[in-house]
């Protein structure tokens, strides 16, 4: 189609983005919404080591650090790292298994228009009275007797985003499952796909005790029930297992996928095969499973016996098993490999040792006995940080640079990368090893200051000063994506060259249509089968024909907005505003009259002609 | 091949051997619809019969009506045809994971 490459006014250009259905410019969208929230949590993370760095530091107030750390938290959790693995998966799975979008790509920007309303909504709060102040977990205890409208914002923001997260991951398994390439078996899959797939498994069991607490929540706070109020008969402890059974899953959904980059990385880098490819499947589908059975181990000292505490720590140690497994194969995936050191794999490289540590100190807390002296200590803040932070983070900033040229068409500058990398490593050690002995010293965490002299002023300062350099790294990298966004030089189909899977066979950014014809697979790794025999690129399954798109439309933005409204009537309601009801059904009318025009009016989407995708130059599929 | 309707306007398609599956299929049809109608009856009888505690009647049932629904699923709503692979894994790993769920919620929270 010759105006794909026309140059658009800018207005023009948001609308195109507005409207967007192409998984790849929703892809884009998931980036920069989830890049933003990145930078506003990693702006809270810096205060909050600005004020621990010297001892009574009164950089924020007590009330401030609280509602600080809460939406470091939730908004790293869910509105940075969901979306930027979104953003990948979004970008990558449908090439990797030669398909030409998700399978229902109205849906898949309806998705990303709800997390994107409600992020803005949950850190509206900050402008509106007052940010969630009870902890990313948001505990029932804690949560009811909150003043102000912050865990209201909490509830409300996450219900909507969740929606959205909740109909991507379906989205992405009906995608797998109905739409892989032909010749392209489970077996062959690549394994960010099969990374993909499970995680997205997971986000469709995982996803509903988490609405179902938020709804109880909501309940509580907003319209006088008492599922939580111990007072009135109710119970708080269900809270924290409705959050635990979501939120335990929720952290294997986002290594999962960081797995999946780092395997893609591991073996194009390494110029091999993954080794143990059908180990490392078999794994992932483990670590999804057992991922269900280990939630009480964040309650450990809750009080449920003996019996319950034995049980969740057993099955929490299993899970180092195909973890393990899994580090071994890439270490064999490097072993006699000629391994070349690009940016993403020094991040690769990176990532093995500091995500070990976390799994140790995993399996330290999840002895039930000793968890006692680790709980609400700096030791628990740093094991989760070294496995978020060394695992998930490093892989999204791997996967940035490894498919930025598939995404944009540029390639990442390799020097100003491997700075970013060393100046993000060594500020990630410094300032989470440290924090290691000082919750076996004996710092509690969430304490918004500690007094001099108990042994924690340098170790908190060295802390802070690591917290210095991963900003450094950021900053460097968001300059590296400017710089090379201004040059704006063109890379072709296979920038790394030695791609293996299939996004490395059609053009960076690819066409709208993706594949002209449908890529025939011939085995695992199928672009690298096709190379070692002396193709070009992939043999096609199909002759060319008609492609059946999708239109644009608005409608999704429009149903997200109708939940956003929604939210402030709902919310002020407490307060006995006399706009209050009147917002909520005029929100809920905007939701519910989009969908109903989008039942109503039928859209049968267009056709790309054989003679157009003929006449295109470039494009090979 | 077994789902598509018997007007269809391929030529290729083999109509004895659907018809021959189609009756196979009526035939489990019946077998399991008179299987459950006999179930049901069993529980009927056991409620209606002296001599059984509760303790042994509630646990009975559910598993006759675990039973049903098997048979609803895989006979009625075509689940053991090919091609529903993917729908049944999900189903069933649904289930565990919620029962899981339910059997800890029931054991370990207390008030």
């Amino acid at each position: 189609m010759s105006t794909y490459a026309q140059k658009k006014g800018f207005g023009a250009t948001v609308w195109d983005y507005l409207t967007t259905v192409d998984h790849k410019k929703i892809a884009i969208l998931y980036l920069i919404a989830g890049g933003l929230f990145f930078l506003i949590g990693g702006l809270e993370a810096v205060f909050i080591r600005i004020q621990l760095a010297v001892p009574n530091n009164d950089f924020v107030s007590a009330g401030a650090f609280n509602e600080i750390i809460t939406m470091h938290g939730t908004t790293m959790i869910f509105l940075a790292a969901m979306p930027l693995l979104f953003a990948f998966m979004n970008a990558v799975m449908p090439l990797q298994i030669g398909a030409r979008d998700v399978a229902f790509p109205f849906v898949n920007a309806l998705g990303f228009w709800l997390f994107f309303f409600g992020g803005i909504f949950l850190n509206l709060s900050w402008f509106l009275g007052g940010a969630p102040d009870a902890g990313w977990t948001s505990y029932a205890s804690l949560a009811i007797h909150s003043k102000g409208h912050g865990v209201d914002f909490y509830v409300l923001g996450l219900q909507i985003s969740g929606f959205g997260t909740l109909m991507g991951g379906i989205n992405f398994l009906v995608t797998i499952i109905n739409m892989r390439a032909p010749g392209m078996t489970y077996m062959r899959m690549p394994l960010f796909t099969w990374s993909t797939f499970v995680a997205s498994a997971m986000i469709l069991f995982a996803f509903p005790p988490l609405t179902v607490g938020l709804t109880l929540m909501m309940f509580d706070r907003l319209f006088g029930a008492n599922f939580f109020e111990v007072a009135m008969g109710g119970n708080t402890i269900i809270w924290e297992h409705l959050f635990w059974v979501f939120g335990h899953p929720e952290v294997y959904i986002l290594i999962l996928p960081a797995f999946g980059i780092f395997s893609e990385i591991f073996s194009t880098f390494s110029r091999k095969r993954l080794f143990g490819y059908s180990s490392m499947v078999f794994a992932t589908v483990l670590i999804g499973f057992l991922g269900f059975m280990v939630w009480a181990h964040h309650m450990f000292t809750t009080g449920l016996g003996p019996v319950a505490n034995a049980i969740f720590a057993v099955a929490t140690m299993a899970i180092g098993v195909p973890t393990g497994i899994k580090i071994f194969n890439w270490l064999f995936t490097m072993w006699g490999g000629s391994v070349k050191f690009t940016t993403p794999m020094y991040y690769a490289f990176g990532f093995i040792p500091s995500f070990v540590c976390g799994g140790v100190t995993g399996v330290m807390v999840a002895t039930a006995a000793a968890d006692y002296q680790y709980h609400d200590t700096y030791f628990v803040v740093a094991h989760f940080h070294y496995v978020i932070v060394g695992g998930v983070v490093l892989a999204l900033l791997a996967g940035t640079h490894y498919w930025w040229p598939k995404m944009f068409g540029t390639m990442l500058n390799e020097t100003l990368g491997k700075i970013t990398f060393w100046l993000f490593f060594i500020g990630f050690h410094l300032t989470f090893f440290i924090q290691h002995f000082l919750g076996l010293w004996g710092m509690p965490r969430r304490v918004f200051t500690f007094l001099p002299g108990q042994g924690f002023d340098a170790a908190n300062m060295v802390s802070s000063v690591g917290a210095a350099f991963m900003s450094a790294g950021v900053i460097l990298l968001l300059l590296n994506i400017v710089v090379t966004q201004v040059k704006n030089v063109k890379v072709g189909n296979d920038p790394w060259e030695d791609g293996r899977t299939l996004e490395w066979a059609i053009p960076s950014p690819p066409p709208f249509y993706n594949f002209k014809q449908l890529p025939l697979v011939r085995g695992l790794d199928a672009l690298w089968l096709e190379k070692m025999e002396g193709k070009k690129g992939m043999t096609p399954a199909e002759p060319l024909g008609d492609i059946h798109m999708p239109n644009a439309s608005f409608i999704p933005f429009m149903i997200s907005l109708g939940l956003f409204i929604a939210a402030f009537g709902a919310m002020y309601h407490v307060n006995d505003k006399p706009w209050a009801i009147p917002v909520l059904i005029l929100g809920l009318a905007v939701t519910f009259g989009s969908m109903l025009v989008r039942s109503l009016k039928d859209d049968h989407g267009f056709h790309i002609h054989k003679e157009e995708l003929q006449d295109e130059k470039g494009a090979e599929a | 091949m077994t789902n598509q309707p018997l007007s269809s306007s391929n030529p290729r398609v083999d109509l004895e051997y659907r018809r021959k599956k189609n009756v196979e299929e009526m035939r489990h049809q019946v077998i399991s619809f008179t299987l459950m109608i006999f179930l049901t009856f069993i529980a009927f009888a056991v409620v209606a019969l002296k001599g059984f505690t509760a303790s042994f009647i509630v646990p009975f049932i559910l598993l006759l009506a675990a039973v049903q629904v098997v048979f609803q699923l895989f006979y009625f709503m075509h689940m053991s045809h090919k091609g529903h692979e993917a729908p049944s894994m999900f189903l069933f790993t649904g289930l565990f994971l919620g029962l899981v769920i339910v059997l800890a919620f029931m054991t370990i929270i207390w008030w």
